[in-house]
């Protein structure tokens, strides 16, 4: 049976080169682009960018679909803006402050999760997810469909005023380069290598005396927390906190930017989480047919290329990822 | 509109009768369409091992067929509910020709994602052209009016929805369990290619399978839509309800799924009376206790 992700091959040297290249491109990529587009949206894009890699954490390296994400997104992005809005923290307390919630919610729907496998796992994130989206429907705090609205970026620190477009935008920079950087560690961490035992053949994993449950919840409080990193920062970005981030669509796009990117690889949900946010932006004009459109992407990239953008051109330059 | 004043009225637990059998009506039409559903689930699920993330489009598509009968061929109630689920269930067997066919034997979590894209597919396609906001489908001439029980007031449209989905359930559920057809079914769920040594052609069983299912799912829309109006996203927050049915029910058994379905659309309907705030998060909280104290689900096995 193909699985998710094709097996890892050793590390080797030009996997390292591609790695390095790669990244290097990226960090210049993304200090040179407020000065040609949009800061804010790409502030925007890098915030899902995250959120797509957090995701890949879980489906790509320990090979769970979790189809609720748009929870810790969602509730990180809620609790930062209100912390931010209503008890005036500064922005850094304001980002703890969601990113803690989401680890929270992360340990206890992880821990009812992972009771189940494969396909009840995907659903039980959903129904989950879907829980606490009715819950910020009904709680006074969020706003209901109004949101938190004109949210303070207030001043880092108490020092460096974020209302400067630059400013804003070095911060969001320094903090999707942080986890970015600290996924790739979590990946080829000794704890990774588990991970992708769990991920070839849990069976045995548990028969060489691994708890792979406890990895398991580990890896998934582990996403919850940078997708909530994720979404706290998008709400002192965008200055909004709405049911829109916290609902199942929510869920379903995030998987959709690591699809196209590509699963399992590195840099691969960051390109999706691009290709995505362009995409959307470009066809916005046309309204509803966006729908259809992602639809189509879903059903092209599961039938024609599995392996995403990123798995695709590796292949092409004959890299083991 | 409810004629109360003729119906005899009591409390009960301090909340009036009639808004209790009221709610407890409506948690068992509810549960209708998620015995429905998580059925249809569990029988796809079963044959193909793909969780039909579509079957609440399928279920919207349904819905459509209905009113789109009514409008562009004049053909009412009673000829769309036999009409409408068979070409939704065409489609689904051209869906799983054209697609899913391509997936058996790659993780089933693929065949997760590609109906999640067709389930985006069809509610934006319904969006496009009939927009977000509901469209109302009348009840059928003979359905109207309703029965005077002395404690509740009984409309007749929901008393035939109530039986009509036992009917369709014990009757699926007895052609699986009890008949040759069946047998050949869970044969071939345990054991394809030893059915095809027999002679089966078991590719074109699961093909009517996953056509079956699919047609269930939009004879529960056809049901549903004098009930609800009829409305592109009418089955995207449904469906994940009935993920949740499935998860407590398990899908290992069929007579499970329809219990678990009305079960649960029962309590729903309790806690709407009682303790209203928490009515659609009840199913989700009964998840994780269910998850809790036992992980295989109420009927499943362990998995």
């Amino acid at each position: 049976m193909e699985r998710v992700v094709e097996p890892l091959a050793k590390p080797s040297m030009l996997r390292r080169q591609a790695e390095t290249i790669g990244f290097v491109a990226m960090v210049a990529a993304l200090v040179i682009a407020p000065f040609m587009t949009y800061p804010l949206f790409l502030m925007q894009a890098m915030c899902f960018a995250l959120f797509a890699c957090a995701f890949n954490l879980l489906i790509g390296y320990v090979g769970l679909l979790s189809f609720g994400h748009a929870l810790y997104f969602g509730w990180a992005s809620y609790l930062s803006a209100y912390s931010a809005k209503a008890w005036g923290f500064p922005p850094e307390l304001a980002i703890l402050t969601g990113t803690a919630t989401a680890a929270v919610c992360g340990l206890v729907a992880g821990s009812l999760a992972i009771r189940r496998q494969g396909i009840y796992f995907a659903m039980i994130t959903l129904a989950l997810a879907q829980m606490m989206y009715f819950f910020a429907l009904q709680a006074k705090f969020t706003g209901g469909e109004d949101g938190i609205q004109a949210v303070p970026r207030g001043y880092l620190f108490g020092l460096v005023d974020l209302r400067n477009e630059m400013a804003m935008y070095t911060v969001v920079l320094i903090i999707f380069l942080a986890g970015f950087m600290f996924i790739y560690r979590i990946i080829h961490s000794p704890f990774g290598e588990v991970l992708k035992a769990i991920r070839e053949n849990e069976t045995r994993a548990i028969s060489l005396g691994y708890k792979t449950d406890r990895y398991k919840l580990v890896a998934f409080v582990l996403s919850a927390t940078l997708a909530g990193v994720a979404g706290a920062t998008k709400a002192i970005v965008l200055q909004l906190a709405s049911l829109t981030d916290v609902n199942w669509p929510m869920s379903g796009e995030v998987v959709l930017m690591t699809l196209v990117g590509g699963l399992g690889t590195i840099f691969g949900p960051v390109v999706g989480a691009f290709v995505i946010l362009v995409m959307q932006f470009k066809l916005a004009p046309i309204g509803e047919w966006v729908l259809v459109i992602q639809g189509a992407i879903f059903v092209a990239c599961v039938l024609l290329f599995r392996r995403g953008i990123i798995g695709e051109l590796a292949n092409k330059l004959r890299i083991r990822l | 509109m409810r004629p109360t004043s003729q119906v005899g009225m009591f409390e009960i637990f301090g909340v009036p009768s009639t808004a209790l059998f009221g709610q407890l009506l409506i948690g068992l039409i509810n549960g209708s369409f998620y015995a429905l559903l998580s059925l249809g689930l569990a029988v796809i699920f079963g044959m193909l091992n793909i969780i039909n993330f579509s079957h609440g489009a399928q279920y919207m598509m349904g819905a459509f067929g209905a009113y789109l009968l009514l409008q562009y061929t004049g053909l009412g109630y009673w000829p769309a509910l036999i009409i409408a689920p068979i070409l939704v269930g065409i489609t689904g067997v051209i869906v799983e020709r054209l697609f899913l066919q391509k997936l058996y034997k790659l993780d089933h979590l693929y065949g997760l994602l590609l109906t999640f894209g067709l389930a985006l597919i069809f509610e934006g396609v319904a969006r496009n052209y009939f927009g977000s906001a509901g469209l109302p489908y009348t009840v059928p001439e003979s359905l109207r009016g309703g029965q005077n029980l002395g404690f509740m007031f009984l409309p007749n449209y929901r008393a035939w929805v109530i039986a009509a989905s036992l009917c369709v359930c014990i009757g699926t559920w007895f052609v699986i369990e009890r008949t040759r057809l069946g047998a050949y079914l869970r044969a071939a769920t345990e054991n394809p290619t030893l059915v095809r040594a027999f002679g089966i052609n078991v590719p074109r069983m699961i093909t009517l399978t996953y056509g079956f299912g699919v047609a269930l799912a939009a004879f529960a829309g056809v049901m549903a839509a004098p009930i609800y109006n009829v409305s592109p996203q009418m089955g995207s927050e449904l469906i994940i309800v009935v993920f949740a049915v499935v998860v407590i029910g398990g899908m290992g058994s069929i007579l499970g799924a329809i219990i678990t379905g009305f079960g649960l659309g029962v309590i729903e309907g309790l806690t709407k009376v009682f303790f209203p705030e928490a009515s659609n998060t009840v199913i989700f909280v009964i998840m994780a206790i269910v998850l809790l104290v036992r992980p295989a689900g109420l009927f499943g096995r362990r998995g």
